[in-house]
């Protein structure tokens, strides 16, 4: 294994590494809190136990890149660099969400930070990050796509589709597979016939990755390949990053029928904060008291987002009749 | 106003080919745009003038390429995507009725869609049940979509620019039928708004209502009523989202009568719809019950016999708004 000192990466670079994952992690333990307690409205879908790939994925990102997002997508939204006071907000159905209480936690967007859209359609967020990739192209920029989608939207046409296109036209897009084994209850291996999602880039002629996705370091040095390779107008490539839901697949679904208790215990021992921070501190990278600095700071960031989330207002009914159409312009009346 | 002598075909290529020449982010996608120059002709030399990357010819993928398309859209260009014939929309409807139509709303506004996705309909060919059907019924039903049913060469291409330039999804169905028929069209430049009705002639014993090319049929037909003594207001809505319904609901005060005449099928269709949406305003002004003239809720079939009867033409609408004038 490499040391962390081989991935020349600045010590800023690292620590926001792990406030990233962190940040995901205490959001998303304060929703689950949320949930039980009756307070949010709707579901919600979880990234615990997926944090290593949105921030090891988003570290190479810009603010001028873009990344289309899944159901799943408050670790996409967090890694770019979301308000999680809005976050918070939207999650709880409140005027002051990034969508005014119009999407909930499953379209949660940002679009200043390039995300275009969270989706409730598996596999929908493919095609529309392989068009973002297209006008990158056409209007002649270095700007690069991610594609974040699950194990179970590389089943869809959309996937095979949008990639034979990117592949046909070198499109500057990354593809990013969670490959978190499950869609719902249905495992990917049953489904199936290829070890690897990865193992299907070669049919497109380009570049695939199968990777240890709770490995952060690992994650970004394969993303980093792809975002190069992609600004160098080289083309797209597929990444498949392993990893796991701790969740299930949606609050409320406990997410054990169809798990055995020994697969989910042996992933959670393979927690992606938790051996990054192990690893931090054994190679003298982070001070422990520095790690429980960032801890503190985090926990009372998302206390934060809460409180302002809990004290904003629920939007007039009447916003729901605003936002379908843009204002018109341009149009000239004959 | 000066015109000239063009198809329909060509129109549309002209309004595609003026905005693209207007704003450099206007792009071309879909089945057989580019060398081809369209299934129909309606984008011939746009491929040769603006390049490959900006007319550009897709794989059979249309929910991918729709999704291309609004991902372009949300990123600086103002792409116009072209699925071959309306029947074809269902291949691509998730990314039509879930995500295009949807972003804009479901992120409280951020999202900026200046996306057309232009399409064909129309029975007459013989090409039966997946390639003749008029469905502009489905998409008028999700909200976030503009609709547009031109009439005629001219207001295609005044249309289709005002689709272009408009910053939501608009969803514009041509007519077959009408893509070598040769049309006066105005030279130089104009739009034509969307949700302001035409109305194509005066009259006030009836007032037919008639989508896409069936406007012009019941204005043929409103001629050839005259010499019966019925004098009928004949109406082309040209947009059926937003749907011009105050003109319509005028014209029904004055008339007394309502006619829609759609080549969709009738269940759940447009006529239906545009009936509903002005009954109540137009109820006690009423002298016969609001009739529709469509495809009836059967596949298109394939032999000339089996087809050319459900076509709603001219003789059905003089017919039917004999009886609906004269009883």
């Amino acid at each position: 294994m490499k040391n962390i000192k081989d991935y020349n990466l600045s010590k800023s670079q690292i620590s926001e590494m792990y406030e990233g994952m962190l940040k995901i992690r205490y959001f998303e333990n304060k929703v689950v809190e949320l949930y039980s307690s009756g307070k949010m409205p709707g579901i919600a879908h979880l990234y615990i136990g997926e944090e290593a790939v949105a921030v090891g994925v988003c570290t190479n990102l810009t603010e001028n890149d873009f990344a289309t997002s899944t159901h799943r997508g408050h670790g996409h939204l967090i890694a770019q660099g979301a308000d999680l006071k809005k976050m918070m907000a939207e999650v709880l159905g409140k005027e002051t969400g990034y969508c005014k209480g119009k999407g909930g936690s499953m379209h949660i967007a940002d679009f200043s930070k390039g995300i275009l859209g969270a989706n409730g359609i598996v596999g929908a967020g493919i095609p529309i990050a392989t068009g973002s990739g297209y006008s990158a192209k056409i209007r002649g920029t270095d700007q690069v796509t991610v594609a974040f989608f699950g194990d179970a939207a590389s089943n869809q046409g959309t996937f095979h589709e949008s990639i034979n296109m990117a592949a046909a036209w070198k499109l500057p897009v990354i593809y990013v597979c969670e490959n978190n084994l499950y869609g719902i209850s249905v495992d990917i291996r049953k489904v199936t016939n290829t070890k690897n999602i990865a193992d299907r880039a070669p049919a497109y002629n380009i570049p695939g990755y199968a990777v240890d996705g709770n490995d952060i370091l690992n994650v970004y040095e394969v993303t980093k390949k792809a975002v190069e390779r992609a600004r160098n107008k080289m083309g797209p490539t597929l990444i498949e990053c392993k990893t796991y839901r701790w969740k299930g697949h949606h609050l409320g679904d406990p997410g054990i029928i169809y798990r055995s208790e020994e697969e989910r215990k042996e992933w959670k021992e393979r927690c992606p904060i938790k051996s990054f921070r192990e690893r931090l501190i054994k190679e003298k990278i982070v001070s422990e008291e520095e790690l429980s600095f960032i801890e503190k700071d985090i926990k009372k960031m998302i206390e934060e987002a809460l409180n302002f989330a809990i004290q904003s207002p629920f939007p007039d009914e009447k916003e729901a009749y605003e936002d379908l159409f843009a204002e018109e312009k341009g149009v000239e009346v004959q | 106003m000066k015109t000239k002598k063009i198809t329909y075909a060509q129109a549309v290529a002209e309004a595609i080919d003026e905005e693209m020449q207007r704003d450099k982010n206007v792009i071309l996608l879909g089945e057989d745009v580019g060398i081809k120059g369209g299934n129909f002709g309606q984008a011939v030399g746009l491929y040769k003038k603006h390049g490959e990357w900006r007319v550009k010819d897709t794989p059979i993928s249309e929910n991918s390429f729709v999704g291309l398309c609004l991902g372009a859209a949300l990123t600086g260009l103002r792409p116009i995507v072209e699925i071959m014939y309306s029947d074809f929309l269902t291949l691509a409807m998730d990314q039509i009725a879930n995500q295009a139509a949807k972003i804009r709303y479901m992120s409280g506004g951020q999202a900026k869609v200046p996306l057309t996705i232009c399409t064909t309909i129309g029975m007459g060919r013989s090409t039966a049940a997946q390639h003749s059907q008029s469905l502009q019924a489905l998409v008028c039903h999700i909200p976030g979509l503009k609709v547009v049913m031109p009439s005629s060469a001219s207001e295609a291409k005044g249309l289709l620019k005002t689709a272009i330039r408009d910053d939501n999804p608009v969803i514009f169905f041509e007519h077959r039928i009408e893509y070598n028929k040769t049309y006066e069209v105005p030279e130089g430049e104009y739009t034509i708004p969307f949700g302001v009705a035409h109305i194509l002639k005066s009259g006030k014993d009836i007032t037919i209502v008639g989508t896409s090319n069936l406007a012009l049929k019941a204005l043929q037909a409103a001629e050839e009523l005259t010499k019966e003594g019925i004098d009928a207001e004949v109406i082309d809505p040209r947009t059926l989202v937003p749907l011009d319904r105050d003109t319509i609901m005028e014209s029904v005060k004055k008339t007394g009568r309502l006619l829609i005449v759609d080549e969709g099928y009738e269940r759940c269709g447009v006529a239906g719809e545009i009936a509903m949406s002005v009954l109540k305003d137009v109820f006690y002004h009423l002298n016969a019950p609001i009739e529709r003239l469509t495809t009836p809720n059967i596949p298109i079939p394939f032999s000339p016999a089996l087809e050319f009867p459900l076509i709603p033409d001219k003789k059905k609408i003089f017919l039917k708004v004999k009886d609906m004038v004269l009883g």
